[in-house]
Formats: C-alpha cells, sequence, structure tokens
C-alpha cells in the first residue's frame, strides 16, 4: 500500500519555484470545528451580534485557523509534517466568512531561499482572500534532511 | 500595560499529554490530509513513533500560558483589546501523540507603538524527558483608548 511506504522527499527547488498552490473554501462550520478543536471560544469567530458590537465586517476566521490551513499544501508537497521546522505568520487582514457563501482562501508557496548544505528551503506564502493578502512575513522553514 | 512585564517569567502550567485522537481532531481542523497526521500506521512507516501533530498544534499548550499573562493582575491587560499580531513555531522535534508537554511563559518585549502597546512572549514546550520540543512565540497588540 502505498500510503505505508516511507514518503519520498522532493528534490530541493530553485528560488522562486511556486512548489504548491491551493484555494481552500472556507464555511461557518469549519470555524466551529476549529473552535472546539483549539479550544479557542471567542464568540467573534461564531457570532454575527457579537462580531458587530464590536465593530467588526462579520464573524471572522480564527488567524490560527488560517495559519493552520495555509501550511497544509507545503506539507502535502514536502510530504510529512515532521519537516516543518520553522512556521511564522503576522495576520495583518481579517477574514470574513459570510455565512452563506463563507470564504476563499487562496494559497501559492514559493521558494524563497534554499540552503544546499543544511538541506533547508524557507517557503514564502502569499495567502489572499477578496483579492487582498491576509497573512505577511508568511514563512516556513522545511527540512530535505 | 504594565512595562514592567518584560522579562517575566511564569510558573510553568501542568504538563499537558498529547492524545492521538486529539492530533486528529485538530488535523481535520485545519484541513490536513497528509496521513502522517491521521494514521498511526503512515506515521510509523515514516519513523514516527506515532501520528505527528499539525505544525499549528502547539497552540494548544501555548493558549495555557498565555491565559496566565492575561489573567496576571498586574498585568493591565484588557482582553477585549487584545488583537493577535504574529505568531511563530521553532520546533527542535515534531510533536507526536504520547508527548507530555511543559509549558512556561517567558515575556520577552513590552512595547508601545502609536497608542497601542505590544506584548512579545515565547512558550517553551519541553517533553517528560525535559527535552525541547517547541518554542511558541506570540504577539498580542493591545489597542489603545479610542478617542
Amino acid at each position: 500500500m502505498s500510503t505505508l511506504q516511507p514518503t519520498t522527499v522532493p528534490a530541493l527547488p530553485a528560488v522562486g519555484d511556486v512548489v504548491a498552490e491551493r484555494t481552500v473554501q472556507l464555511n461557518r462550520d469549519a470555524l466551529v470545528r476549529y473552535a472546539g478543536a483549539s479550544g479557542d471560544f471567542n464568540p467573534i469567530h461564531y457570532r454575527d451580534d457579537v462580531a458587530a458590537s464590536v465593530g467588526l465586517p462579520g464573524v471572522l476566521a480564527h488567524g490560527m485557523l488560517t495559519m493552520g490551513i495555509a501550511a497544509q499544501p507545503v506539507i502535502d508537497w514536502i510530504g510529512d509534517p515532521a519537516r516543518v521546522l520553522d512556521y511564522q505568520v503576522r495576520f495583518t487582514r481579517p477574514v470574513a466568512v459570510d455565512p452563506e457563501h463563507g470564504a476563499a482562501l487562496q494559497i501559492i508557496a514559493k521558494a524563497g531561499k534554499v540552503d544546499d548544505e543544511a538541506r533547508t528551503a524557507r517557503i514564502d506564502l502569499t495567502v489572499t482572500f477578496a483579492e487582498q493578502t491576509v497573512l505577511g512575513k508568511a514563512q516556513l522553514v522545511v527540512s530535505f534532511a | 500595560m504594565n512595562p514592567e512585564l518584560a522579562g517575566q517569567v511564569f510558573p510553568p502550567v501542568a504538563p499537558y499529554l498529547v492524545g492521538r485522537e486529539k492530533i486528529r481532531e485538530f488535523s481535520r481542523a485545519v484541513f490536513a490530509t497528509n496521513p502522517i497526521n491521521l494514521d498511526p500506521e503512515a506515521a510509523r512507516a515514516a519513523g514516527h513513533a506515532d501520528v505527528v501533530a499539525p505544525p499549528t498544534f502547539a497552540v494548544v499548550v501555548q493558549e495555557r500560558t498565555l491565559e496566565q499573562l492575561l489573567a496576571a493582575p498586574d498585568a493591565g491587560i484588557d482582553f477585549s483589546r487584545v488583537v493577535h499580531g504574529d505568531q511563530r513555531f521553532v520546533h527542535h522535534r515534531p510533536i507526536v501523540a504520547g508527548d507530555e508537554l511543559t509549558a512556561q511563559l517567558t515575556v520577552t518585549s513590552v512595547k508601545s507603538l502609536g497608542g497601542h502597546s505590544m506584548v512579545t512572549c515565547d512558550s517553551v514546550m519541553t517533553d517528560a524527558a525535559g527535552e525541547p520540543v517547541v518554542t511558541a512565540t506570540s504577539t498580542l497588540v493591545v489597542r489603545g483608548d479610542e478617542k
């Protein structure tokens, strides 16, 4: 069975290579699921009235949910979540999740820096919602060793 | 916010036992589809003791340390004004099911910027043998009074 084989590691990319790309459709049920799994029950992530009362454009996705989702295309490319050594983001814009239509997150992962000796690469993420980036300095360091 | 928080070290929180089903639940919640997150057999075939947590899983444990900071009576942090600014996870090794993690919070900096305050803290997580596993770093922005 292929899933029981040790994962194969891709070749080191060249700087600028797009290594993964994905669009993820987020709905309100995904926010409720993440609240339960993470223990973050801030009501701005599931109650329209509370979100409105603090001046938000709507119920927002947890920043940590966006961060968690954004790493997944890179993990699928590198083959093993254990190969992620370092992962950082800056939360720059909120992702408002419409009760009916949800929100589509577009993720593009590009090689930003490659260290041939250490066999690591820095992967830079561009994460976009409604044509605006929502994460700044979103970078993963992954190991090929 | 109290500027004297910088450098403060909080007592470690009670050990957190990482369950296999918790990793699977968290993995599904962040749309992880990699079998190493979900299937113990696939994880073992890849050389891991059990399922491997997604790289942001440590937030579950980190949250317990941040609660100490927000609850500290001398911190002067109004939770309703807190916005998550930055987040980072530096892994010494991956978190796998069965790990017992002890986390300890250190406030590394407190800054003021244009009426807002920013507090940065490290939650250092070690395993049952006392070996480092992951350091989770957060910057929280506390919005100033709206005038």
